[in-house]
């Protein structure tokens, strides 16, 4: 847990992802569509990958359709999938995301 | 007379396994029935090979235990079972053809007991999508009453109080549907996928596995004008949102189709071997069910949006729209079914 978390502080826009999930993939197209680059990690490409992935069912809790993908916005959990979606059909997404719309190289 | 009683497996769905081993049993009449959709195609004979033999035998029987050579006699028998097999299948594809052909009279896809999409190549029925298909034909029907309350409603002076319940009860119908197209993804997602629930024109419009968010939203907003300009902007504003969020999902689903894709054509091809990669493909699958119910989750918030955005009475306008869209596509792939069945 310390480790996502402290990956979360560190990085405005985080998203954990495994390399072989397409709905990461999908979820980090919708961020570059509205302006920003989230930063992708994909916790199976980590040694401590298992511990992460625990970690991550904690707190996306039993209605999440899996650990990832796992958004956090500004060092705060924001959910997986489904929060983003609502969360971008209410205006509240483009929001959030404001501050981070110029951290693009 | 081969009678059309199946065997009733209860599965959750069918495993590649058994359709594979199907695919090189049956090949030729797989060709030769023309349907892309495993499941939609042929209902089969329940009886086993072994079974024609015997009665194939019995009904030949002249030489049978006259002869002390069984070689040549085997393959006598060999060649008689498999065309009785032929005859079987010619005779199940005709049955299925004209049942599809009376169906596709009526406009709908629907299937009824046990001669249904849901059949397998070896007349096994997948009940999760039986189950589905009986409680979609009653879905509709209730459809056809919120539609009709909505009508009712928009031209008459009821409160707002008396209008939000209404509205509530025709989204609370529709999502009633995504729950059901959930439960249906698990037992077969490319049935969900092709959407073959649907009527013809209904499918032409398809997108993962149901209709999109913002064309729904296109042809919604002129019908429900005028509007006040916050609303006019917020259901503007949330035609681009879900115009977005689809363009990321779809993404998403092309690159799910080329992994899985590679999946399949992953180790030896054109030799006749078995991929060893089916769990890696069987995975991708869960990863379909996990687009589609996506997509569902996105359409269900497309339509809280609306309900949010707009007045009650503006809603059930809205609602009653869409409701006559969906019906009018109905009724044009009755027409076109109708209209298409002429010999050249």
């Amino acid at each position: 847990m310390e480790k996502v978390m402290g990956l979360a502080s560190e990085n405005g826009l985080v998203i954990f992802s495994k390399s072989s999930c397409c709905m990461c993939y999908a979820v980090n197209m919708l961020f570059q569509g509205i302006g920003v680059k989230p930063v992708m990690y994909d916790i199976d490409q980590d040694p401590e990958g298992r511990e992460m992935e625990k970690a991550l069912m904690k707190l996306g809790g039993a209605a999440a359709a899996g650990p990832v993908p796992a958004v956090f916005i500004g060092g705060k959990f924001m959910g997986s999938t489904n929060e983003i979606m609502s969360a971008h059909l209410s205006g509240q997404l483009v929001q959030m995301l404001k501050p981070f719309h110029h951290s693009m190289s | 007379m081969n009678s059309s009683s199946t065997q009733f497996v209860t599965s959750g769905g069918m495993g590649m396994y058994d359709h594979m081993h199907q695919l090189s049993m049956w090949g030729e009449s797989f060709k030769s029935n023309g349907s892309p959709h495993p499941l939609s195609s042929m209902l089969l004979p329940n009886t086993s090979p072994s079974l024609i033999i015997t009665a194939d035998m019995k009904l030949d029987n002249q030489s049978e235990d006259t002869s002390g050579t069984p070689g040549p006699l085997n393959k006598y028998d060999q060649e008689v079972t498999k065309s009785s097999e032929k005859i079987q299948r010619r005779l199940a594809q005709n049955r299925e053809a004209a049942r599809k052909s009376r169906l596709r009279k009526k406009g709908l896809y629907v299937a009824s007991g046990v001669e249904a999409s849901h059949v397998g190549f070896n007349g096994a029925v997948n009940s999760g999508i039986a189950t589905f298909e009986a409680e979609y034909g009653h879905w509709l029907e209730e459809q056809q009453k919120h539609v009709s309350d909505l009508r009712a409603a928009v031209t008459s002076n009821i409160s707002d109080g008396e209008m939000r319940v209404l509205v509530e009860a025709s989204l609370n119908h529709y999502y009633e549907l995504f729950r059901m197209k959930g439960a249906a993804a698990k037992a077969d997602v490319f049935y969900v996928m092709s959407g073959l629930w649907k009527s013809s024109a209904e499918r032409f419009f398809l997108w993962i596995g149901g209709f999109r968010p913002s064309e729904l939203i296109k042809i919604l907003r002129p019908k429900i004008e005028p509007l006040a300009e916050p609303q006019l902007q917020g259901i503007c504003n949330l035609g681009q949102l879900c115009q977005q969020a689809e363009d990321a999902l779809s993404q998403g689903m092309d690159r799910l189709q080329q992994t899985l894709a590679q999946s399949v054509a992953d180790g030896q091809l054109g030799e006749a071997s078995y991929s060893p990669q089916i769990d890696t493909a069987m995975e991708k699958l869960d990863g379909v069910v996990r687009f589609v119910r996506q997509a569902d989750h996105l359409r269900k918030a497309a339509l809280v949006q609306v309900s949010q955005i707009l007045t009650p009475r503006q809603a059930a306008r809205g609602l009653l729209v869409l409701g006559e869209y969906f019906e009018r596509l109905r009724a044009l792939s009755q027409v076109w079914a109708t209209n298409t069945r002429e010999p050249e």
